[in-house]
């Protein structure tokens, strides 16, 4: 049945800092790059910044899960007179295209006009990502985990990934497809941090990090700041540009799936699996549409076998032949003809949090509204429908679908 | 690519905490009795130990003695010790417990080549001591 809230919202801005390799933001704080990120976003849809009255965060509210994003502070700095929405999304950077979702849910219900979808991220040495879960403090429930040295993501995807090999045969040729295909998109992106064309050869000499992951199937370690503003249609239609519609939004997640990123107990086959199914089928539902509709797939991608699991979950294959899919270059962009290659829909054409830079989600999200505006730099010939998703981690997850006004 | 041989990261390096709910599991460990968390009522097995059977939502718990067996269901190679960056060959390994369906754990495995671990491989509980007198369940091939 179609969703009751389609159509109804739309993405008017979106604004984003500089990208920094890890660390390198310094000595900006990350306040200040959130609040350049969403008066960047502000200009983008035509309004102050003094016009946004509420926030929809996701990650619980975390900047990178130790810094805390505080609405009473952001308000401050902004001088924003009166907020009436504040809510987010619980978990991690799965939540990030449902926290468009949860926007849609505050302005539906009349309780906001503008909202903003924001996340900041500086991975100073005490904060880094990759190391958070290995840093963290033993407690009950991790003692089952951290020991046994399994303490950064990519050695917890690397075990779903082998996982995936054992059952249906996939390659790490294919997980390397994923990686070169991404990267041929970001040669021409001012911002992206890898940039340079990579070859089969380079990607075989990367060094491997967790057997069967090596480190360019690692998405980056980025600083810098991205921000997103929702409202009503009929608001959208006095902003700057063509509205990016809010389709369809879902966040949750089935229990198969299980406490993912905290225990490996998930059973056959949701444990080689990107954990999506579950949200997948409802965008699918919400929308009427299928995975061969979309014009471009923005796929959360924070490591490079989890792209080919949810091609899988989202039904652009059928499940154990995302290898094949991956392999036949289906994922790639054609610059010649703006259109995918060999039948496939393009994904990441701004190159993914592999390449272009990683603010967990967001960069997936403007590129999304890029491409339905019809003003990305590899634009897709005729988009009208854009899908982008976020995870796999610990539920929820989310998907969204933009769609051309 | 060749690793040589698996080790399990060293015991004094490692800190657990428990609660009430998954204390009996690691007091069984300190005893070289491997165990799981069985629901009281159904007999259902959930790991991690929680508060409540997902299934029946009794609070009744069970601590049967396995056999100390388990299959490997998936692993990684790694070769950096997480708490020093120093190379260091291990393998976290999740496996299957024998005479608990449906439960796992998270261990290393040694007493082979990293190389040779692989999914389907029978392995049997091999205790490591670690900090604060408790004591790890791990594998070895
Ligand atoms: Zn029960």
């Amino acid at each position: 049945m179609a969703w009751v809230n389609q159509d109804k919202c739309a993405i008017v801005g979106v604004g984003a800092t500089d990208y920094y390799v890890r660390g390198k933001s310094w000595p900006r704080t990350i306040n200040d790059m959130a609040a350049e990120a969403i008066m960047n976003a502000c200009a983008d849809a035509g309004i102050s910044h003094k016009q946004i009255d509420g926030f929809s965060y996701y990650s619980t509210a975390g900047a990178g899960y130790l810094d805390k994003f505080d609405t009473a502070s952001l308000m401050e700095t902004l001088g924003m007179p009166h907020i009436s929405w504040s809510a987010t999304l619980t978990s991690g950077g799965g939540g990030c295209p449902g926290a468009i979702g949860l926007a849609t849910a505050g302005l539906m219900n009349e309780d906001c006009t503008y909202t903003v979808t924001l996340m900041a991220l500086q991975q100073l040495p005490q904060h880094r990502l990759g190391v958070v879960f290995g840093a963290a403090a033993p407690n009950p429930e991790n003692s089952f985990l951290q020991p046994s040295g399994l303490v950064g993501p990519g050695h917890l995807m690397s075990v779903l990934a082998r996982r995936h090999m054992h059952l249906y045969g996939t390659t790490q040729d294919a997980f390397g497809e994923v990686v070169m295909a991404t990267r041929a998109n970001t040669h021409n992106r001012p911002k992206a941090v890898r940039k340079e064309p990579l070859t089969k050869e380079q990607y075989d000499a990367s060094v491997m990090l967790a057997d069967p992951l090596r480190r360019l199937d690692f998405c980056l370690e980025t600083d810098g700041a991205v921000a997103v503003i929702t409202t009503t249609m009929d608001r959208a239609k006095d902003c700057r540009h063509k509205p990016a519609v809010v389709h369809a939004a879902a966040h949750g997640g089935q229990r198969e799936w299980g406490r993912a990123f905290a225990w490996m107990g998930m059973p056959d086959p949701h444990f080689a699996s990107s954990g999506h199914k579950f949200t997948a089928d409802r965008v699918w539902a919400q929308s009427g549409l299928t995975a061969k509709d979309m014009d471009v797939a923005l796929i959360y991608d924070h490591f490079s076998p989890m792209v080919l699991m949810q091609l899988e979950d989202y039904g652009f294959c059928e499940k154990g032949e995302g290898n094949d899919y991956v392999l036949s270059g289906k994922l790639r962009y054609d610059p010649a003809t703006g259109k995918g290659v060999n039948g496939g829909v393009p994904v990441n054409t701004h190159g993914g949090n592999l390449n272009e830079a990683y603010i967990i989600g967001m960069t997936h999200i403007v590129e999304g509204v890029e491409q339905v505006r019809g003003t990305a730099i590899n634009q897709v010939k005729d988009a009208e429908f854009a899908l982008v998703s976020g995870g796999p981690a610990s539920l929820p997850v989310s998907s969204l679908i933009l769609r051309k006004d | 690519m060749t690793y040589g041989p698996a080790r399990a990261l060293p015991g004094d390096q490692i800190r657990i905490t428990t609660n009430p709910d998954t204390e009996p599991f690691w007091q069984a460990a300190k005893e070289g009795r491997l165990t799981a968390c069985q629901c009281g009522e159904c007999g259902h097995f959930r790991m991690p130990p929680t508060a409540i059977c997902p299934e029946c939502g009794s609070r009744a718990k069970n601590w049967p003695t396995l056999p100390g067996t388990a299959t490997i269901f998936s692993f990684a190679i790694c070769n950096k010790n997480p708490k020093n960056g120093e190379d260091y060959v291990y393998v976290p390994v999740v496996v299957d417990l024998d005479g608990a369906p449906g439960t796992r754990l998270n261990a290393n495995v040694s007493g082979c080549d990293a190389e040779d671990v692989h999914i389907g491989m029978k392995v049997s509980v091999d205790w490591t001591p670690i900090q604060d007198g408790w004591v790890l369940p791990n594998f070895k091939a």
